[in-house]
């Protein structure tokens, strides 16, 4: 198996599916020519040509709205968001349009679109440009959200996401472009949605993470084993649908378990699986289930504040210990 | 001077024209009807008086020409070829409705009749509309996008950034803004700074004009050409009609900052009556001949509100289907 980047295996996911069928289309700001701000989309115009890689005007709502039109007409477009930032100026497309319009139409029309999307902190880009905004969509019904980890799920998410039929929001990490991993080149190498990976097993805690966050948990779980504590990683993989079933099984099995995720403490995504783990395994549990999130501010610039707002290695290493040591935070 | 109706249409066309018109009205009055019945409840903004904008702009477009609106389209659906009694079971929430009862009033959609949406966040119909006429254009269909909007959206985002990328990317969409005057109770010029809207796509390079939206043989004419150009030509217009809805913006909107000098000047130039005079001058139709339409809609609506009122409530396990493909 050949290894690659996250950014290049997202780029061959792209351009197999394009090959394969015609219908695939991409645009967005500087996707076309500049080959994207995160150089994702190197290679598509030449390619593929101006019909079907276009660059946009910086209008993001209408980045989105037209493709919820192209993929209502019958087009499967790939809109690409600069940064996951800018989706909030798109929030109307994809909230009150894209994830409401098969439902509020009683099913007669449904959209296979995808909208890719690099997100995340740890860049010094500040308040503006350093979100994780992934329990803003998968708070709302009638769109799947996929959050890869690793190149080769980078690749088989994004090729399943464009067969889809449903609209994807597809969050890519900002940290994870230049990570490298082995991907399978078969083209149809796909990975489903709704299905967790445990990406490490173990049997003293669980720890379920997604995105950059999972690379920080297999660190942090490495670096346990040295003192004898073995823990089992689920990757989520996909938000929604989300696999409860795998990190429930983990975490009745371990008795314990952290939640570890990138965005904001409060109504974060991290409270619901914490709860979702209560729920199910409250007899078999031996302690709370522990969260590690960010910090509740808007990202400070400064090398040393951002360092404190985003989960490090060394806090989920912490939070492993408390809920070892029968105390669980947060 | 006013053109010849026979110049423009057959007969047999004039007369349902007229009958559109008749039905969208009548249909608009039983849902005041129904809505104070407690039959339909939610929003309902009804379209009395804004009837020849909807019945002369679709007879002007092809059968396979998508058509998008916003929240004020009973008329619009209906006209285009949905059931009035479909669209009625709609809005009473029904599992026969058009939309299985979870679009109601402001979400109808067909897409055998190409009707592709009603939409409630205003001006959100616009980009998608683009996007619409992008696919046609890419899968070789020729087929427009007409894409309906009222004066409230020309503020919106959408609207400035959907004519720019019409007109950058070359698509054919028929951009049509039924002026009523109002956003809500906000008159035009309170909300705009250049109230002529149809003055306003010159930044985008797009043609425009503006017709007598209370004359569906002029809105006709105006459709048609614009038509023509978008077909013709791959590139968006737009057309500014100039109308003026009779009842409020919604059931629970009395119309109060309207005055009353205005109203009546207004329902002076109602679209129903006057065409009914041309037809009759011109020797198209008898008046006992439109009394016998007026009688048949008028049947054809109560036929509607009855299937409604008989046909089933949806399943609960309904309230999960269509959430996901």
């Amino acid at each position: 198996m050949p290894e690659m980047t996250y950014r290049d295996a997202i780029n061959l996911a792209l351009k197999e599916e394009m090959r394969r069928d015609s219908s695939v289309v991409t645009w967005g700001e500087d996707v076309a020519l500049y080959e994207g701000s995160f150089k994702v989309t190197r290679g598509l115009l030449a390619e593929f040509g101006e019909e079907r890689v276009k660059d946009t005007p910086i209008s993001e709502n209408t980045i989105i709205g037209v493709a919820i039109g192209a993929a209502m007409g019958g087009l499967r477009p790939v809109a690409e968001l600069m940064t996951v930032n800018f989706a909030l100026l798109a929030m109307d497309q994809i909230v009150n349009h894209m994830s409401k319009i098969r439902y509020m139409f009683g099913g007669q029309t449904f959209l296979p679109m995808v909208i890719r999307a690099p997100g995340g902190g740890g860049s010094q880009l500040a308040a503006q440009h350093s979100q994780s905004l992934e329990t803003f969509f998968m708070h709302c019904p009638g769109m799947y959200v996929a959050m890869p980890t690793t190149p080769a799920d980078a690749k088989g998410l994004l090729k399943t996401a464009i067969r889809d039929n449903n609209p994807v929001m597809f969050l890519e990490h900002e940290l994870l472009y230049n990570s490298k991993g082995e991907v399978p080149e078969d083209p149809e190498f796909l990975i489903p949605f709704g299905k967790a990976n445990v990406i490490r097993a173990g049997s003293d805690v669980t720890i379920v993470a997604y995105s950059r966050m999972t690379a920080l948990a297999l660190e942090a779980a490495i670096e346990l084993e040295r003192e004898s504590i073995s823990c089992e990683v689920v990757d989520l993989r996909t938000l929604t649908p989300l696999d409860t079933e795998t990190f429930i099984s983990s975490a009745r099995k371990t008795g314990r378990a952290v939640v570890v995720e990138e965005c904001w403490h409060s109504a974060g995504l991290g409270g619901d699986i914490a709860w979702r783990i209560h729920n199910a395994c409250f007899e078999t549990l031996l302690v709370p289930v522990a969260r590690v999130s960010g910090l509740d501010v808007p990202m400070p610039y400064s090398r040393k504040l951002e360092k404190l707002c985003i989960p490090q290695v060394s806090s989920i290493i912490q939070a492993v210990r408390s809920v070892l040591s029968g105390a669980s935070q947060g | 001077m006013e053109v010849r109706l026979r110049a423009v249409l057959a007969d047999k066309e004039l007369i349902r024209l007229y009958r559109q018109m008749v039905l969208s009205r009548e249909f608009e009055d039983a849902c005041a009807e129904q809505y104070t019945k407690g039959n339909i409840t939610g929003f309902l903004h009804l379209y009395t008086g804004q009837e020849a904008v909807a019945v002369g702009a679709t007879a002007a477009l092809g059968r396979d020409d998508y058509i998008l609106s916003a929240y004020r389209e009973h008329a619009q659906a209906i006209v285009r070829g949905a059931e009035p009694r479909r669209v009625m079971a709609e809005l009473f929430g029904k599992a026969t409705g058009m939309c299985k009862g979870k679009g109601g009033s402001m979400h109808l959609f067909d897409p055998e009749l190409s009707f592709m949406g009603g939409y409630a966040i205003v001006g959100g119909q616009l980009p998608i509309a683009v996007g619409l006429a992008l696919s046609a254009v890419q899968r070789g269909e020729n087929r427009i996008t007409a894409c309906f909007f009222g004066d409230g959206a020309v503020n919106q985002g959408t609207f400035h950034e959907s004519l720019n990328w019409a007109r950058l990317w070359e698509l054919p969409v028929l951009f049509i803004c039924e002026n009523n005057f109002y956003g809500i109770g906000t008159e035009m010029h309170r909300s705009s700074a250049l109230a002529s809207i149809h003055k306003r796509t010159c930044g985008y390079d797009i043609p425009s004009e503006k017709v007598d939206g209370m004359d569906v043989i002029a809105v006709l004419r105006a459709i048609r050409h614009a038509a023509d150009k978008v077909r013709e030509e791959q590139r968006p217009y737009f057309v500014e009609a100039v109308t003026y809805r009779f009842r409020g913006h919604s059931m629970s909107d009395p119309a109060k900052y309207r005055s009353a000098a205005e109203h009546e000047m207004w329902k002076a130039r109602d679209p129903i009556p006057s065409f009914a005079k041309r037809l009759i001058e011109e020797v198209i139709v008898t008046e006992s001949e439109l009394a016998e339409i007026r009688k048949e809609c008028s049947e054809e609506v109560s036929e509607a509100v009855r299937f409604a009122e008989e046909s089933p409530w949806p399943e609960d396990d309904e309230v999960y289907e269509d959430v996901y493909v």
